[in-house]
């Protein structure tokens, strides 16, 4: 059960072979074993997990319920929970208790999956490695010394560990598909505007989205069809039909054009990256896919112009933590200037302070036009080199990540070096397209190695299916970490 | 470009978050650090490139969509201030702004 799809727990759901009583047990015991080493989980609420048990099985029992009816679901700690704490990885939040729920929490509700916690992750999103939180790191379960990614650090360790069979994430600039890389599991960011943002706490408004992350393709579908859809409360949801995340996966590799930037496949990826995700390639090829190489040329420049726009609209989001409406407040302030001050001074990381004042600064009076605006020029540049690379290609595939989990504390001391590692998943990031990330096999110190597959807009479906074939054909999705043996 | 020391001070201001002279240096450089990498955004030539502010317009050509202007939320005032840090009598509490 522990290694089983979405799929396999719900036949067995249906099937009376197990209850989601004695499921969710299950994985509070596998949580409970092992968070004190992994540290994956920030808030854990059996109480309320098995209350969300209970209610599926009384709806199974009614011959009600749906594909994922009973099945636990950990969410990141940036989705809103109403009765359980939010803290998004900050000492800001550490206390907060939301009064409503996030759209992502309400639809799995309404799926009736069971809650069963809340995961680790870089404070407010910022991070590459998940050693921001305000928690403490979440250490990889393939090599407990090494970072399993960020920022959805907790919920790709938790997956992999097999301490819940799927989670969901927040990609702003690689946060959902770098640690599914990076911890050997599947994860999909979305097409901006297909999930919606309410109650998910805002990191660059222009760049969040919210997705999942699981073991398999054939999963990630299944979550989509409960995570996707139109909001009216988030004003950059997209108002579309609902569409069947799972339609084409068992779609043919016949005469997929395979887009391969020409800039993914260069100097400064690790060989063992490259090896593995070459191979991959040639998988598919002969499968009747046809590799076309393609120009993204202003690549280099993704990583500045990502962090010129997440920084600037960081530091306008987080302008709300005030010490006055909810979160942190500092002790005994003289005036309202010094209770903002030490408010924030307190509330916030070393991290998080950075990108605030960066953030004020590329928006400040005299500086805003050479570095915001001109950022945004180049992200238009920047999406134009997709716009073109579509018309000669269905899919581009390359690296999730130049290199594959690096040891805790080896980029801490540099910030740059920690965002340079971000270069290959920003760019779909400021184009808005979709994107997952699936294990493509090992590196000789034997950590996983993920491979990107990036569509058009909108174009999940089609990436879920050719992600799909290519894990018929592999089980690297269903190796299980040394670390953490069943 | 590269900040100064009174720069980090202004930011700090302006952003309302408290550095101590301590930790202002390293901040200093670590920021500086980060201004070099973005630099690179300097040298390309943009122009006649509009600026691009959301990953969908392509596709929503129209833009922001607005709601109808009437009321649509309950009232939950005491619900939010139950999270607040202090509140009194239905207002939020500060410091005294005005002697």
């Amino acid at each position: 059960m522990l290694n089983a799809t979405l799929a396999e727990l719900a036949s067995a759901l249906a099937a009376k072979r197990i209850s989601g009583v004695e499921l969710t047990k299950l994985f509070l015991a596998r949580i409970a074993a092992l968070n004190g080493t992994l540290n994956a989980f920030i808030t854990v609420d059996e109480e309320r997990s098995l209350a969300d048990a209970r209610a599926a099985d009384a709806l199974r029992a009614r011959g009600e319920g749906g594909a994922l009816t009973g099945i636990p679901i950990a969410h990141k700690d940036i989705y809103c929970t109403r009765g359980i704490r939010t803290t998004c990885g900050s000492r800001m939040l550490a206390n907060f208790v939301s009064p409503y729920d996030a759209h992502v929490i309400e639809r799995f509700a309404a799926a009736r999956a069971v809650l069963l916690g809340k995961t680790n992750m870089d404070e407010f999103a910022m991070g590459s490695s998940n050693e921001t939180s305000y928690f403490a790191p979440v250490r990889n379960p393939w090599d407990l010394q090494r970072v399993p990614g960020g920022s959805s650090g907790g919920s790709a360790a938790a997956v992999a560990a097999r301490m819940t069979p799927a989670a969901t994430g927040t990609d702003t600039g690689g946060s959902i598909r770098q640690p599914a890389a990076l911890a050997g599991i599947s994860g999909l960011k979305p097409t901006y505007g297909a999930v919606s943002r309410y109650g998910m706490v805002a990191f660059a408004s222009s760049l969040d989205q919210g997705g999942p992350l699981a073991k398999s393709a054939a999963d990630l579908a299944l979550l989509m069809n409960a995570m996707a859809g139109h909001d009216t409360r988030d004003s950059t949801s997209v108002e579309r039909p609902a569409e069947d995340y799972t339609r084409s996966l068992g779609h043919s590799l016949a005469g997929l054009r395979i887009g391969l930037p020409r800039e993914y496949f260069a100097a400064g990826v690790e060989p063992d990256v490259l090896a593995r995700v070459r191979e991959t390639v040639a998988w598919f090829e002969s499968q009747g896919a046809r590799p076309v190489e393609i120009g993204l040329r202003n690549t280099r420049l993704a990583v500045p112009v990502y962090y010129v726009l997440a920084l600037a609209e960081a530091s306008s989001n987080l302008s709300r933590f005030d010490g006055v409406r909810y979160g942190h407040r500092t002790s005994d302030p003289y005036d309202l200037l010094d209770l903002y001050r030490r408010t924030r001074a307190e509330g916030f990381g070393a991290e998080v302070k950075r990108r605030i004042l960066l953030g004020t600064y590329v928006l400040s009076h005299g500086y805003y036009d050479a570095y915001y605006l001109q950022a945004q020029k180049v992200r238009r540049l920047i999406a134009q080199d997709f716009a073109q690379a579509y018309r000669e290609c269905d899919v581009i595939m390359g690296p999730t990540a130049p290199g594959t989990a690096f040891p805790i504390g080896a980029k801490s001391a540099d910030p740059v070096q920690m965002y340079l590692g971000d270069i290959f998943t920003v760019p779909a990031s400021l184009a808005g397209l979709p994107a997952l990330s699936v294990p493509c096999g090992f590196d000789s110190r034997g950590l996983p190695v993920g491979l990107q597959i990036t569509g058009n807009h909108f174009a999940e479906a089609t990436l879920l299916g050719v992600a799909h074939r290519y894990q018929q054909a592999h089980d690297w999705h269903l190796r299980v970490p040394k670390e953490t043996p069943l | 470009m590269s900040l100064s020391p009174d720069q980090i001070e202004r930011l700090a201001r302006l952003a309302r978050i408290a550095v101590s002279p301590a930790e202002s240096e390293e901040l200093r450089m670590q920021l500086n650090r980060v201004l070099e990498l973005v630099d690179q955004l300097q040298s390309i030539d943009t122009a006649g490139i509009e600026p691009m502010s959301h990953a969908l317009e392509a596709l929503l050509p129209s833009g922001q969509r607005l709601r109808p202007d009437v009321v649509s939320e309950p009232d939950r005032r005491a619900e939010f201030q139950g999270v607040a840090p202090a509140v009194d009598a239905g207002l939020y509490l500060v410091p005294k702004v005005i002697e």
